[in-house]
């Protein structure tokens, strides 16, 4: 088991708006200050955006855990929400069911899910329809 | 190209008086009012052009490292979020030229889309 230099968990509440990207911004700001590359901060952060979205658009609330070790950065994103019916059609680029004021709102391009597979080294989608989902990605750091 | 050269292009608007923010170094564009996009698509430190005057557009911009927003179509954002640009010291420009001829005298001034490598 790989001992962990910083954890630390994010509760991101559904259909909250204003403050969607906050957790996103702030789990930036503690890479920087851990000294983590620039390019690897920012495809984390944009994973991360991402997913933080994805949850105040589409979920009732979820735990973001972030987690630092020397080798790698992860994060466990656990919403309770409508979950996913059809996950491969869900990481088609463009594939959406975002509403109007989602789109308004400059989020529901259809490129959520992509973005984040392909931000990160490691990534994995587990849903149950009714329950939730959790996203599973890793950055490498080594 | 300096913030201040765009400025004088577009004659923008500069929503923040933030010190020193016309001699910054732009060295890109990026254009879009869909944020995911931005995330997908944008290079490192551009200028963004973009339509969207909410919270997300500075979330946006703070984690693809924009160097300053600006908005198209006479667009200004709420106080909150200029406070929030304030507070990250982010310059943020207004003009009322529409996006596609706020991008094509950028382009034609000598400023390269920032893309993705």
């Amino acid at each position: 088991m790989k001992e962990p230099l910083y954890a630390e968990s994010f509760k991101i509440r559904g259909g909250d708006f204003e403050h969607g990207g906050e957790v996103a911004t702030r789990i930036k700001s503690i890479c920087k200050e851990l000294g983590i590359r620039p390019d690897l901060i920012r495809r984390l952060s944009i994973a991360n955006f991402e997913a933080e979205m994805n949850v105040i658009m589409y979920a009732d609330e979820a735990d973001l855990c972030f987690q630092v070790s020397t080798e790698d950065v992860r994060v466990v994103v656990a919403d309770r929400g409508q979950g996913i019916s059809d996950i491969e059609l869900a990481m088609t680029p463009g594939w959406s069911t975002a509403t109007a004021e989602m789109r308004a709102r400059g989020f529901g391009a259809g490129l959520g899910l992509p973005n984040i597979r392909n931000s990160v080294d490691e990534f994995r989608v587990d849903s149950r329809p009714g329950a939730g989902t959790t996203l599973t990605y890793v950055v490498r750091i080594a | 190209m300096l913030l201040a050269e765009i400025v004088s292009l577009l004659g923008c608007t500069e929503l923040l008086d933030l010190e020193g923010a016309g001699n910054r170094e732009i060295t890109g564009c990026f254009a879009a009012d869909l944020m995911s996009e931005v995330l997908a698509f944008c290079g490192h430190g551009p200028l963004l052009v973009t339509g969207l005057t909410n919270v997300q557009s500075l979330h946006t911009a703070e984690i693809v490292d924009v160097k300053a927003i600006l908005y198209v179509n006479g667009k200004c954002p709420d106080v909150q979020v200029l406070a929030l640009a304030r507070a990250r010291e982010l310059p943020l420009l207004s003009t009322t030229m529409t996006m596609y001829e706020a991008c094509g005298r950028l382009h034609r001034g000598g400023l390269p889309a920032s893309t993705k490598v």
